[in-house]
């Protein structure tokens, strides 16, 4: 079981308070954009085992939505911040590359 | 409709267990979104309720109203059922030219009080829900929008050993069936 913390409340829960929403820091391709990125945006999503960030929401509280970074091997949460962002903040990058060296996810690393 | 009373969904139902859980109400309520840090938006909160904003996770309890921190934009204000009315006249007005939300959502929800001397009404409650209710971990004062069983409930301790419990009307009966049966058992070895 997960143990998140949602930024916006504060409240550190269960996985039964919240609800998982998919892979985090998609860009979305809409009109005008070329099939190929759209495919990709629509369809393409990682399976990775090991570092993996995550859309959450707070369904159960405050109903926000927060990203989260969490090891899909070991489910050990890295961390969790706010959803209006493009990238992970530094502080929780350097958090993961000191716990898994070398690792990747997508563009970050 | 003029001639039209509020009632509660269960008509005030009431069961005794290790802890007593009674439905409450009709009272108004009104949620109210808008920038928390705002000096207006408190003045305003203040002016209505005779309570402040209240801080991250926390109730305002003032002369029987109360001020109920749902998320980091949005209030809950708890006030006397027939006030709602005027109160959101005062809001509009106050907060002219703020950008918020008020809404009259007091016939929307249902209203319980749990509450047994000692520490039987955080044991019938932590049965329920997912959240640390140890004494030292929530106190009075303290809020806590969780999950209840199997639906969305927010709950407050007024003073020690009293919940008060807010849910959708609509799952009512649902929440006061649950509590009731929390109530109903005896444990040999309490949890707190």
């Amino acid at each position: 079981m997960l143990i998140l913390t949602c930024p916006h409340c504060g409240v550190t829960a269960e996985e039964t308070e919240f609800h998982a929403g998919g892979e985090a820091h998609l860009k979305r391709y809409g009109p005008g954009s070329s099939d190929a990125d759209f495919e990709d945006y629509m369809f393409n999503r990682v399976n990775p085992k090991g570092v993996h960030f995550e859309r959450w929401r707070h369904v159960y509280g405050c109903g926000k939505w927060f990203h989260a970074a969490r090891c899909t091997a070991t489910l050990e949460v890295f961390g969790t911040y706010p959803a209006q962002t493009h990238q992970p903040p530094e502080a929780l990058l350097d958090t993961i590359r000191q716990k898994r060296p070398g690792w990747s996810w997508r563009d970050f690393s | 409709m003029s001639d039209a009373k509020s009632v509660t969904p269960l008509q005030g139902a009431k069961f005794d267990g290790i802890a007593t859980v009674q439905e409450i109400g009709p009272r108004g309520m009104i949620t109210l979104r808008g920038d928390l840090s705002d000096a207006t938006f408190a003045a305003a909160v203040e002016a209505v309720t005779g309570c402040t904003v209240p801080a991250q996770r926390k109730a305002s309890l003032a002369g029987g109203n109360a001020v109920l921190w749902m998320t980091p934009d949005e209030l809950m204000l708890m006030l006397p059922a027939g006030s709602v009315a005027g109160a959101l006249e005062t809001l509009a007005d106050k907060l002219a030219g703020v950008h918020h939300l008020a809404a009259d959502v007091s016939d929307a929800r249902a209203l319980f009080r749990l509450s047994a001397p000692g520490t039987a009404a955080r044991e019938v409650l932590a049965r329920l829900a997912p959240v640390d209710l140890a004494p030292g971990q929530f106190g009075p004062g303290d809020l806590r929008r969780t999950r209840v069983g199997q639906v969305a409930a927010a709950f407050v301790m007024v003073e020690e050993g009293v919940f008060e419990l807010v849910c959708f009307r609509s799952v009512a009966r649902y929440v006061f069936d649950l509590l009731a049966d929390a109530c109903g058992e005896t444990t040999a070895q309490p949890v707190f």
